[in-house]
């Protein structure tokens, strides 16, 4: 498969749970070596269209090919190069590490031999070769979900499809995952994930999509959805009538949130400057523009569930 | 939508599901070994012998003899159904063991039909047990009683698949407690097990027949240990095969039901 060839293609694919559209005719290419992500609050449609890709729920319009084959009918052979995370842990509570990606290898119809080598490779890679006989329910969080992305690697799949790749773990266990999957991508996999940690997106993504009520907002990359849609800086100020007329005569796009407002721009230091000289604005507090801005900016500030 | 039309997928991937659940169960041997072990004597001891001293014999059999069949049948019975609802719907619902199986190669219905033939194993490995300590108090005939532990497996994954069906329409594990208490317990009792069905009411006797799967089973196990052989031990084998067809298609296609949304 060349460059060009997208490893995931999905043309106004669509998924309905009865009257309820989780899915809404949404398009979008995932190609080789890329680290695509699908960013949303909660019922956004992220996970249902995980699932379409990991062929295991089926669409209910629209196309979806995955390595160029139709994923509602070709469900083996995709499956068969396919790595997943899912977004809850569901390991073998009864096996150790070891035994746990053992099954699993028996499942992709590895051959034994082959499969402990991979195995104890694996654990390496993961940081957990001294955990290798321990049971899982003596494991933390974080290396819970390690071991699950050992055990998604355990066929060397073509695709890796994370759906919440780090939720729930701390700060330490989720920079260790971040780190894996560093080490992935530059080794020119091809990952597509599901996160709504904003820092996760901003830091491992060459692409992403922002979703909100199954449809996709915006798409681009972390820095072009940034520039484009908030500016490179934010200047933020107290919220006081004086500011906001100040803020008129200069004739900038703002945002008011509660008692500060968002002053989006390129040029921060005119700003502030400007903001010092013509009025009284309290404090001032200028820094870089962040997707999580571009992210509340699009989808609101209400609470979602 | 596309799966109304049902074509089961099935490869010897049910198998390394199957194997799972056995490197599962080997693990915790030593607790699992032991009810098979036990139960059989403990209802020997108080039902066939204690309660034998008082009954005699049943149409020329000691009672212990009679009822040594019976406690195979209910083991083949207890172990697969047992299986097949609490055990696959924690696996299914709790422990979400189906979904990590199904992100691989695995297709649905291997996965069903795995946990179906371990269901079924697991009839056969308790009556094993049992008939051990049934040969060894020597209340069942041999060689003929070897005969069970090839039925064992064919009645197990009758009541493995009936078991599904139900995992499969539950709402949730405690709604479980009705078939096990409005079917599994009514069968352990009017199911020929304890006493022969003829004493029953000319309807329930019929009932008995016709509809509960316990009956048949235990007709097969009575005829195998006592070494009697009647026309209608073919019937029972016969309606047990069909209706395990049956349940193991019927199983799989409720599940894909529930689990492919």
């Amino acid at each position: 498969m060349d460059a060009t060839t997208p490893i995931i293609d999905a043309q106004d694919l669509s998924k309905t749970f009865g009257s309820f559209v989780a899915v809404n005719n949404i398009s979008f290419s995932v190609f080789p070596g890329e680290v695509f992500g699908f960013l949303g609050p909660n019922g956004a449609g992220k996970t249902t269209t995980m699932k379409m890709i990991q062929c295991v729920s089926p669409k209910s319009g629209g196309s979806l090919k995955v390595f160029g084959r139709e994923a509602g009918i070709y469900q083996r052979s995709i499956k068969k190069r396919l790595g997943v995370v899912p977004q809850e842990t569901n390991l073998d509570t009864e096996f150790t590490c070891f035994e746990n990606l053992l099954v699993y290898s028996r499942y992709f119809g590895i051959p034994k031999q082959e499969a402990t080598g991979r195995i104890e490779e694996l654990l390496r890679f993961v940081q957990l070769e001294e955990k290798r006989d321990v049971l899982i329910e003596r494991l933390s969080g974080g290396m819970k979900r390690r071991l699950v992305l050992a055990r998604a690697l355990i066929n060397n799949p073509d695709l890796l499809v994370l759906d919440e790749p780090t939720i729930g773990l701390d700060p330490q266990a989720r920079h260790l995952i971040w780190e894996k999957l560093k080490v992935l991508q530059a080794q020119g996999n091809t990952i597509v994930f599901t996160t709504h940690y904003l820092e996760e997106a901003e830091r491992l993504c060459n692409r992403l999509v922002i979703m909100d009520e199954g449809k996709i907002l915006v798409e681009g990359s972390p820095a072009d959805l940034v520039s484009g849609h908030v500016g490179s800086d934010i200047v933020e100020a107290e919220h006081t009538p004086e500011v906001i007329a100040c803020i008129e005569n200069m004739g900038v796009s703002y945002e008011v949130f509660g008692d500060m407002v968002q002053i989006f721009t390129d040029n921060p230091r005119e700003v502030a400057k400007s903001l010092f000289d013509t009025c009284n604005p309290g404090h001032v507090f200028a820094r870089r523009g962040s997707l999580e801005d571009v992210f509340l900016k699009l989808t609101g500030r209400a609470l979602k569930d | 939508m596309a799966q109304s039309v049902y074509i089961p997928r099935l490869t010897r991937g049910a198998l390394k599901v199957w194997r799972r659940n056995w490197d599962v169960f080997f693990k915790t041997y030593q607790v699992n070994f032991l009810p098979p072990f036990i139960e059989p004597i403990l209802y020997l001891l108080a039902i066939g012998f204690g309660l034998g001293m008082f009954v005699g014999e049943i149409d020329g059999v000691p009672y212990v003899e009679f009822i040594a069949p019976a406690l195979v049948a209910i083991s083949i019975m207890n172990s697969a159904f047992f299986e097949c609802t609490y055990s696959s719907f924690v696996r299914m619902y709790y422990q979400k063991t189906f979904d990590a199986m199904i992100a691989t190669p695995l297709a649905l219905d291997e996965v069903i039909a795995g946990e179906l033939l371990w269901g079924a194993t697991r009839s056969f490995i308790y009556s094993s047990v049992m008939l051990a300590v049934l040969i060894a108090f020597g209340v069942v005939d041999l060689p003929l009683s070897l005969f069970i532990l090839p039925f064992s497996f064919l009645a197990g994954l009758l009541f493995a698949g009936i078991a599904m069906c139900f995992t499969a329409i539950t709402p949730g594990i405690d709604a479980l407690n009705y078939p096990s208490f409005l079917f599994i317990t009514p069968m352990f009792l009017f199911s020929g097990t304890f006493f022969p069905l003829d004493v029953l009411p000319g309807g329930l006797q019929i009932f008995a027949r016709g509809f509960l799967p316990l009956t048949q089973v235990v007709t097969v196990t009575r005829s195998l240990t006592l070494s009697d052989l009647s026309p209608y031990f073919l019937y029972s084998i016969g309606w047990i095969s069909v209706l395990t067809v049956l349940f193991f298609f019927v199983s799989i296609h409720l599940m894909k039901r529930r689990l492919i949304v």
